[in-house]
């Protein structure tokens, strides 16, 4: 765990060399905590603060007096944005609570009525389709990082540039847009498909392909992340084992499995738990591209957007409670299956 | 230092102070039974949603102030889309506005959990006749026995069609008195494939749709009491295959390509011949060049049990934690009368709810046979709706999709659709 967050650190780190203001945007709370850095601080190292006790130097008792204060804001931030939240949810899921306030204590009635909710676990399963196909993503991004990275291309600023627009687009536009595109009577894909006498289809409203068309879309928003991230962390490989390398006779793609793929496989690790946690959180895109009116809907309602129906919609407070936690306790559950799953796989160096 | 921390601390102090007092203050105004008079001039917000009904409502309330000069109206618009979800937040943590605009949808939730108040006084104070209203919308704001709203405006819905596609089949444009049958022969009749041409549009849609071809066919979508779906009847299978047959034949774009594209956008562009639409739309039609003179509407046509359209319409409703309960009532007493309808029936935007003052509308456009919608509140039914109204309509959307999709048979989906709502409403007691 400890490995991987420096990691983290060193591959934002280096994010923030090569493309100043392009800050990955999923990795906020980070800014707020002391950066080790490669030669850690006194601040860095938890071991030398020590109990506070009576021995402690006033020097010491002064650093954790401003370490207090530097973190006081965030924390303070923390608890009333995220923590007091979790545990409002958490009392709200035991209650039926009104349109306007006021609750009744229902005991663990709305997690019964959960497991017996077969439209519930439908959009679950949709949820679990969402990930696969978010995940496929992460391969492509690779691939894109690596071409990216070859000696003496030229333009590199532009196509990362290209690469990362649609991060710092709003989701709600870049769905309105994919719409168009996808529509089945005017869209600019039929059209091309039509111009190579391929008949396309509704995309977003035929319950084949809805889902795997907004999971595209997904994709593509997060493609320009994934790309900055693998392309700091290809940067920060050692030349001279490539040297080595091709001294031995390795080609370009021998070089790519056997040194950057190792070499930046907790990027790799980093990149595919946002990517799972994101792809179950999946709303915007729905919530943009399709609707209850969609005869696709049934096909491609998330987790999220049933949590949405229910709380906001069918003023199902309570109810919708219970959904959420549901969500927090499966994304903690896959979250740590991957960071055990790891060990065997990603390489610290 | 010393005087500057005092300074502070009485700076930090008197807002909590003068909050201690507004909050005894909103007790007090709460338990008594009548309006007390505020001396001193007062400012109420109401709240809308419809920017394009903005210059209206900025009339009215200027008139209302001229009148009243110790109360200012400040009007805050939010967005439809975001109306309610903001309006139930700001309800729940005791800061909705004074005064604000209601729907048929939700005013039974506003009613029954208390956060509307009930305006006989408003209604005896400002001597408003509900005679002079519609009779279903009345009914609409009326819960428990108590009047929760002053209706505002009302829509009915007609059938909008492009002359220049009648014209081109030769086909007579629709008559006041048409039927069922002539619709759906002129739907057909109108359709063209070779040019993309749907004789009409069959969208999964209620209030311009099932919710009136129901009741032409003599059945209902909710009890009158709001308590028993109507869906598992006969005539409510008559009033969904109305449409469904329309999509199954051909002569309206399937639920897909209506998901893609609207259908009033494939109208507008003269794909689609026939659309149903509110009152609300002549406004939109009436500003678009190309459409002003190619398209008018027609009353809705006479299903077997005559010729009904759904009536609806905003009330004006007062918060019922409101700490200016006079000079809300004053506003929603002036909303009410002859007056502000008069300036909302010139702004052309709505058809107002008082009586007598629908003819500025119709004249306001005369290319359109407005009179329609203003004669067919005489047969006119209420909007459904029941007290939490969003959990059914949901069912609704969702299983009858499956229907028009040809997923499940209509029989069927509406027997399951009467099962799902009834459970839904014996859920809201």
């Amino acid at each position: 765990m400890a490995g991987v967050l420096t990691d983290r650190e060193q591959a934002s780190g280096s994010v923030g060399a090569t493309a100043p203001g392009g800050a990955p945007s999923g990795s906020g709370s980070r800014g707020d905590t002391p950066a080790p850095g490669r030669r850690p601080g006194r601040l860095g190292r938890p071991g030398r603060l020590g109990r506070p006790g009576r021995g402690m130097s006033r020097m010491r008792r002064n650093d954790l007096f401003w370490a207090a204060v530097f973190i006081l804001p965030t924390l303070l931030g923390l608890v009333v944005f995220y923590l007091w939240p979790v545990v409002r949810t958490l009392l709200i899921s035991f209650t039926e609570t009104g349109p306007f306030g006021g609750s009744e204590f229902v005991g663990l009635a709305n997690y019964r009525e959960l497991f017996g909710d077969a439209r519930l676990w439908g959009t679950m399963l949709n949820t679990l389709k969402f990930t696969v196909v978010a995940l496929l993503g992460i391969p492509v991004a690779l691939v894109i990082a690596a071409l990216l990275s070859t000696e003496g291309l030229r333009g590199v600023r532009i196509y990362r540039a290209l690469y990362f627009l649609p991060v710092v687009t709003m989701p709600a536009a870049v769905g309105l847009i994919w719409r168009t595109l996808y529509n089945g009577d005017v869209g600019v894909i039929n059209a091309l498909l039509g111009l190579v006498g391929i008949e396309g289809t509704n995309w977003l409203s035929n319950p084949a392909t809805a889902l795997y068309a907004i999971a595209a879309v997904g994709i593509w928003l997060s493609l320009g992340t994934q790309i900055v991230i693998f392309l700091a962390a290809i940067q920060g490989v050692p030349k001279d084992l490539y040297e080595a390398a091709a001294l031995d006779g390795a080609g370009r793609i021998r070089q790519f499995w056997s040194i950057t793929l190792p070499q930046i496989s907790p990027s790799v690790f980093f990149i595919s738990v946002l990517a799972v946690i994101g792809a179950l959180q999946t709303f915007d895109l729905i919530f943009v591209m399709t609707g209850p009116t969609n005869p696709a809907y049934p096909q491609t309602e998330t987790i999220v957007a049933q949590f949405y129906q229910r709380g906001f919609v069918e003023n199902q407070q309570g109810y919708a409670a219970a959904i959420a936690l549901v969500i927090l306790v499966v994304i903690v559950a896959v979250t740590a299956l991957q960071f055990r799953l790891q060990k065997k796989w990603v390489h610290y160096v | 230092m010393r005087r500057t921390s005092t300074l502070a601390a009485t700076a930090v102090l008197t807002p909590l102070l003068v909050l201690g007092l507004a909050a005894c203050g909103q007790s007090t105004g709460g338990a008594t039974a009548d309006a007390q008079p505020e001396s001193g001039p007062v400012t109420i917000s109401y709240g809308i949603w419809d920017k394009n009904q903005m210059p209206a409502m900025q009339k009215i309330a200027d008139e209302f102030h001229a009148a009243n000069p110790n109360v200012t109206v400040k009007i805050q618009v939010t967005p439809f889309k975001q109306y309610f979800t903001t309006l139930q937040t700001a309800a729940a943590g005791g800061g909705a506005p004074d005064v604000f605009w209601m729907n048929g949808p939700n005013v039974k939730l506003y009613a029954a959990n208390q956060q509307l108040l009930p305006l006989d006084q408003t209604i005896s104070r400002a001597k408003l006749d509900l005679a002079k209203y519609p009779e279903a919308l009345v009914d609409l704001y009326t819960y428990d026995g108590k009047r929760y709203g002053i209706p505002k405006d009302f829509d009915t819905i007609g059938v909008w069609y492009n002359k220049g596609l009648f014209d081109a089949k030769k086909l007579a444009y629709p008559k006041d008195d048409w039927t069922w049958a002539d619709f759906q022969s002129a739907a057909r009749a109108l359709t063209d494939k070779t040019k993309g041409v749907y004789g009409a549009a069959a969208p999964v849609e209620d209030q311009a749709g099932f919710y009136d071809t129901i009741p032409s066919a003599g059945g209902q979508v909710i009890d009158a009491a709001g308590t028993k779906s109507g869906f598992d009847s006969p005539e409510a299978l008559q009033g969904i295959e109305f449409w469904t047959s329309l999509v199954k034949d051909g002569a309206s774009p399937t639920v897909q390509q209506m998901t893609d594209t609207s259908p009033g956008d494939m109208f507008k562009a003269g794909k689609v011949a026939m659309y149903w639409n509110g009152s609300w739309a002549a406004v939109e039609y009436n500003g678009v060049p190309e459409l002003k003179d190619a398209v008018n509407v027609a009353p809705v046509p006479a299903g077997p049990k005559g010729q009904v359209s759904v009536i609806h319409g905003l009330g004006n409703v007062i918060y019922a934690k409101t700490k200016h309960q006079d000079a809300a009532q004053k506003f929603v007493g002036f909303l009410g009368g002859e007056r502000a309808a008069q300036i909302q029936a010139d702004a052309g935007a709505v058809i107002p709810a008082y009586e007598g003052t629908q003819e500025a509308w119709v004249k306001a456009m005369p290319q359109f046979n407005l009179k329609a919608y203003v004669d067919e509140v005489a047969t006119a039914v209420p909007y459904p709706a029941s007290k939490n109204t969003k959990a059914w309509t949901t069912l609704q959307t969702d299983l009858l999709t499956k229907v028009w999709n040809g997923e499940v048979d209509a029989a069927t989906g509406l027997k399951d659709l009467a099962t799902q709502m009834n459970a839904a409403l014996a859920k809201e007691k």
